[in-house]
């Protein structure tokens, strides 16, 4: 059936996605996370080229240009998918440079970007700044997987800044699903009081509610990659943005002491929660954003 | 990925938007909301205009989202929505649809589709709620018939019903859900008593029906003696599925008319409420094209709408309520006067965490059938 409304991938959309859900399911799986909490601030160039390679920061130049000819929902797939694994690197910043600045699309350069918020991710590691980062300064990042330093406050939107949003969305939408299953697998196994714990409704309502904040935003952000409207990226991020943080925050509960623990990965998706959530359009400018056009 | 429309689909939605602005003004007033033959006879009326407009079956045999195109540009043009004929298009209807006989069909969805039958519910009983499976309106086999005796509750439209869905436990001895009957039980038989139930609201929405030996004729049983509940459960994912489109609809035009409201009393000056009311105008949206979805996975697989259902009314439920809490503090003291509509549908939306399924039947529901977690307590 063409032409009707389709919400679901088609079947180009679902290769693309479990390409890249197995290229990072061997190239980044548990271990390779936990290196990189052990050693931080790194970006790993050889899997940044394999990403070029895929396709991943070419995804939406065109074809003659030498990319894929994708679009927008699309990257939101991938996004998700990076969301998901927790994948470090100014990789938003690096996709919105494919086919401005050298290297970028083939995963030869990293680049980064001030955010409107005057924060700036993996300053330190990146070979490309764009936007004015003079005199920024570092901070003790919350995110042990993202330096950051903080510049001058611009509130400037530069103009990637709406699909910036958008495809951090999309990897918040990667993350509420991630904390979703993980929540879900702990109460599946663990047993007090003669049972598993999924089995308790304080639980598992616990539980539905992170499916249904996932499913919400996913609802958003893929139909935002759709239409490419400005009020319904906003809209989609405020979601995505609410359902990271709180399902990280609700699968923390759900672990437990072990919730607590450095680890346990779930503080790892909570952290990088609120720093995409601050990074571009946080909740306040989206809510504005959306209430703007009432 | 792709969220236009056909070329048919547009071409349906132009033609059904043309004939909603030529019939809409010729409508009578709408009936106050305590007169309930009023009630019944302009929702009545309004049924048979769609069904000689060749729109009557709309629920049933457009596609799925022919039938989002419906509710939407239905709910926009301020059309009414299924009022009375509620239960026999959305619930009873499909359901003898599916399991009907040909003779049962032919008896029964014609005049509900003109607009000549009403149908209520009689699934709830004092006892039976939440858990509905545990119901005990008996159902006794004498001869070519069936002696039904027991008490429903939250019937509604019972008043002005024809007919009742009625669940009835045909067999006490067998497992619990595989001894009930699915009957369809006609309101004027002796022996059934009505006695509506007052809402918070102060409407009577709903009833209790009291069933004291009330014969109902064999023939009237859809689906096998036993098999009621699997034959219910086709009615209920029915209800659950895309049964709130309008809803969604209307919802996105109330924050519109609430924004305006903030805008002219200056409530919109204050941050915090203006973006509650961004973040709520966001979340219907998403809620929209959850629906979108829903109905595109119903439209892909060819069935009926499925567990999706229990994630849009989790939310929307919850989130439609938190609309009415902005509106109450949009209008500040105005909140308090139950002269204004805004503060009677405020009311009416208490039920929607209750009815058709709790939120917490609803969450058990997606804990244990869509992420696999244990059935217990």
């Amino acid at each position: 059936m063409t032409g009707a409304v389709d919400f679901r991938p088609n079947e180009d959309q679902r290769d693309l996605r479990r390409g890249i859900r197995e290229l990072l399911a061997g190239r980044f799986g548990r271990e390779a996370l936990r290196a990189a909490v052990d050693g931080p601030g790194r970006v790993d160039r050889g899997l940044w080229k394999e990403l070029g390679e895929a396709g991943f920061f070419a995804l939406r130049l065109p074809e003659e240009e030498g990319g894929v000819g994708l679009g927008l929902p699309e990257a939101v797939l991938l996004f998700e998918e990076a969301g998901r694994a927790l994948l470090p690197g100014p990789l938003v910043a690096t996709h919105l440079a494919a086919g401005a600045v050298e290297g970028a699309a083939e995963g030869l350069t990293v680049v980064t970007e001030v955010s409107p918020e005057g924060l700036v991710p993996w300053l330190d590691a990146a070979d490309v700044v764009r936007g004015d980062a003079a005199g920024a300064v570092p901070l003790r990042s919350v995110d042990p997987l993202t330096p950051l330093h903080r510049a001058p406050r611009t509130g400037r939107l530069s103009a990637g800044a709406v699909e910036a949003a958008l495809l951090t969305a999309a990897e918040q939408v990667g993350t509420a699903a991630w904390c979703t299953d993980a929540a879900v697998a702990h109460a599946g196994r663990r047993e007090q009081f003669g049972q598993v714990i999924g089995g308790f409704q304080a639980v598992k309502h616990l539980c539905a509610g992170m499916l249904v904040r996932t499913e919400v935003a996913r609802a958003a952000v893929q139909a935002a990659a759709v239409t490419a409207d400005r009020v319904e990226i906003a809209g989609a991020k405020l979601l995505a943005d609410e359902a990271a943080v709180a399902n990280a925050r609700d699968c923390l509960q759900v672990h437990g002491g072990m919730g607590f623990t450095w680890e346990a990965d779930v503080h790892l998706h909570l952290k990088r929660a609120w720093v995409r959530a601050a990074l571009v359009l946080p909740g306040a400018k989206a809510a504005e954003e959306v209430a703007s056009a009432l | 990925m792709d969220l236009s429309y056909t070329a048919e689909e547009e071409e349906f939605r132009a033609r059904l938007r043309e004939w909603l602005a030529a019939e809409l003004p010729g409508l009578p007033p709408r009936p106050d909301p305590l007169d309930w033959p009023g009630r019944r006879a302009y929702d009545c009326g309004w049924q048979r205009r769609l069904y000689d407009a060749g729109y009557g079956h709309v629920h049933w045999d457009a596609s799925p989202t022919q039938r989002l195109i419906f509710l939407e540009e239905t709910e926009r043009a301020g059309a009414p929505y299924v009022g009375a004929n509620f239960v026999g298009l959305l619930h009873a209807g499909p359901t003898i649809a599916a399991e009907g006989t040909p003779e049962q069909r032919e008896r029964w969805l014609e005049p509900v589709l003109r607009g000549d039958e009403v149908w209520c519910q009689g699934f709830s009983e004092p006892d039976a709620g939440s858990d509905l499976a545990s119901l005990r309106t008996r159902a006794v086999r004498d001869g070519d018939a069936y002696v039904v005796t027991g008490q429903k509750i939250w019937t509604s439209h019972a008043e002005v019903a024809d007919w009742c869905e009625l669940l009835v436990r045909t067999d006490p001895e067998a497992p619990r859900h595989r001894g009930i009957s699915w009957l369809a039980l006609r309101m004027d038989a002796p022996g059934v008593t009505v006695r509506p139930l007052r809402t918070l609201a102060g409407s009577t929405e709903f009833a209790e029906l009291f069933l004291d030996e009330v014969r109902v004729p064999v023939s009237h049983r859809v689906g096998e003696e036993n098999d009621g509940w699997r034959v219910t459960m086709v009615t209920l994912s029915f209800e659950r599925g895309t049964a709130f489109v309008g809803e969604v609809v209307a919802c996105r035009r109330l924050l519109g008319e609430l924004a305006r409201t903030a805008r002219e009393n200056g409530t919109w000056d204050d941050p915090a409420l203006r973006r509650r009311l961004g973040a709520l105008a966001a979340r219907f949206q998403a809620l929209w094209r959850l629906t979108q979805r829903n109905v595109s996975e119903a439209q892909a697989t060819g069935g009926v709408p499925g567990t999706g259902g229990s994630v849009f009314k989790l939310d929307y439920s919850h989130a439609r309520q938190e609309l009415y809490d902005a509106a109450a503090d949009v209008l500040g003291p105005d909140a308090l006067d139950l002269g204004r509509e805004w503060n009677l549908d405020r009311l009416s939306s208490l039920s929607y965490t209750i009815a058709a399924g709790t939120s917490q039947i609803q969450r058990n529901i997606v804990a244990e059938r869509i992420l696999g977690l244990p059935k217990g307590r």
